[in-house]
């Protein structure tokens, strides 16, 4: 039976990562034709159109959509009776490597001193990335989470002062977007993650990409916060690949942890059009069910 | 406009794009990251030459996926990577290679726009993530030079190529730099929201 399990979460694993690559979540995808519908200008125009069109080709020829198929990072919930512990550490491991060869994802993980590591893992069994949490109940949640280094070069991370309070955390990630200009491959979504210490709000920022897309905070006064900073963003108007026309951002999330008093951290994790994930459940009983939604 | 560039583009040919055109070339583009673009550049240095003649061609920067089938490499992903890391020695590259051409992402910047300027070379924007747009262009692996030191994103691909593109001018040979040119205005209106917030 644990073979059978080990198998099961490895084989899922797989498939998120070949799902996540090749397949943009429908909900963005319709999204991004919004935003076309909606932009005048031909160079705009033309770059949606282009983004478009490789998502077709991407889900029809079941190829990754971008050439950057990223760090991977598996966000996993393991329910207390799942048949499985600390052996799916390792397990992911695997996957990834397989993931490698079958999707293909292209090899990703540089050592320092001996180069490209060919297979997306390496040292100290830091990469792939996982966060592991644990919940009641018998089902084992993944989510991969490919993400590219050119977004990933334009998060930002800043240990305001905490008198500035929201005024001073608006402002950055404002900043931050301004500054992310055209190199990050826009239309972008956002992450933002507030307190913790200066590494958990990049986790959280991380993590509130996933959020489901267009949802709002259960805070109001924090929701409030996510379309009026969505909507600052926009009037920087980089749009569509830095060129000045088409939207700029398509969603902004929030994701915020009690701070030091002393502290206010913030973290703005951002992703290029292409925010790729897939999600699974798998029972104590081994069922998979796969969920492909933004 | 739309040009439909055949390789080696000669530097008048290069001259006659104007930033906002639409580009297509067809003949040789040669990808080179950071890691190609330094390897390339100390060659020289030592009086050597890299292995491939930028002359004229298209140089792309992008990290493929590469497939090897019945034992020929195949392109799987192609897309630009961002060119603004290239800019601390771009300029250097497209003086000492002299390429028509430079493809990715992102835009450059004004060391960049000046080689392009006084050596006749433009910078051609694809639309970032759309490798297998840019896949389709790409007709034929030629070579490959520098695998094993380098590593399949960062070594030098040859590829032999048919109407790739569209790619838009960003940066002509006449000063134009479009990226620029939305970074300053992406400035001003932060620098408004900013003034606004502040009350």
């Amino acid at each position: 039976m644990k073979m059978t399990f080990e198998k099961i979460v490895e084989d899922t694993a797989v498939e998120l990562l070949r799902i996540a690559a090749t397949e943009l979540p429908v909900e963005y995808v319709e999204e991004i034709k919004k935003g076309l519908e909606e932009t005048d200008g031909a160079v705009g125009r033309a770059q949606l159109g282009n983004i478009l069109e490789d998502i077709d080709l991407a889900r029809e020829g079941s190829k990754p959509m971008c050439q950057d198929t990223g760090i991977v990072a598996f966000m996993v919930k393991v329910g207390d009776n799942f048949p499985l512990r600390s052996r799916i550490k390792e397990i992911l491991v695997d996957a990834t490597r397989r993931a490698t060869e079958e999707v293909p994802l292209r090899p990703n993980a540089v050592d320092m001193f001996k180069g490209n590591t060919r297979d997306n893992v390496g040292l100290n069994g830091y990469v792939p990335m996982i966060f592991i949490d644990m919940v009641p109940g018998g089902d084992l949640e993944i989510i991969a989470m490919p993400k590219g280094g050119g977004s990933t070069n334009i998060a930002a991370h800043r240990m305001l002062k905490p008198g500035l309070g929201w005024k001073g955390i608006k402002q950055f990630v404002i900043e931050a977007l301004a500054e992310a200009g055209s190199l990050g491959c826009p239309p972008y979504f956002v992450g933002v993650g507030i307190g913790g210490g200066e590494d958990l709000c990049m986790t959280l920022a991380k993590k509130a990409l996933l959020k489901p897309f267009k949802s709002r905070n259960e805070n109001p006064d924090v929701a409030a916060i996510e379309d009026e900073l969505l909507g600052k963003v926009n009037q920087l108007r980089i749009g569509a690949m830095g060129l000045g026309e088409g939207p700029t951002a398509l969603d902004l999330h929030i994701e915020l942890a009690a701070r030091h008093p002393a502290s206010l951290p913030v973290g703005v994790v951002i992703s290029c059009w292409a925010l790729r994930h897939a999600r699974a459940v798998i029972t104590g009983e081994g069922e998979v069910s796969i969920d492909r939604s933004a | 406009m739309e040009h439909h560039l055949t390789t080696p583009v000669r530097e008048e040919d290069v001259r006659k794009l104007r930033m906002g055109d639409l580009v297509y070339v067809t003949g040789t583009v040669i990808t080179a990251r950071d890691e190609a673009h330094l390897e390339a550049l100390e060659l020289h240095e030592r009086g050597e030459e890299p292995p491939v003649d930028f002359k004229g061609v298209g140089v792309f920067h992008c990290g493929p996926i590469m497939k090897k089938v019945d034992g020929e490499w195949t392109v799987v992903a192609a897309g630009p990577t961002t060119s603004a890391r290239m800019e601390i020695f771009q300029d250097n590259f497209i003086e000492t290679f002299r390429p028509a051409i430079i493809i990715g992402k992102g835009g450059m910047g004004d060391l960049t726009s000046k080689a392009c300027q006084e050596f006749g070379c433009v910078y051609g924007a694809f639309t970032g993530g759309a490798a297998l747009l840019a896949a389709r262009g790409i007709k034929k692996v030629r070579d490959v030079f520098w695998l094993e030191e380098l590593g399949m994103p960062e070594c030098l691909w040859v590829y032999d190529v048919e109407d790739f593109g569209p790619m838009i001018v960003t940066i002509d040979s006449h000063g134009g730099n479009m990226t620029q040119d939305v970074k300053t205005q992406v400035t001003e209106r932060l620098e408004k929201i900013l003034a606004e917030m502040e009350g």
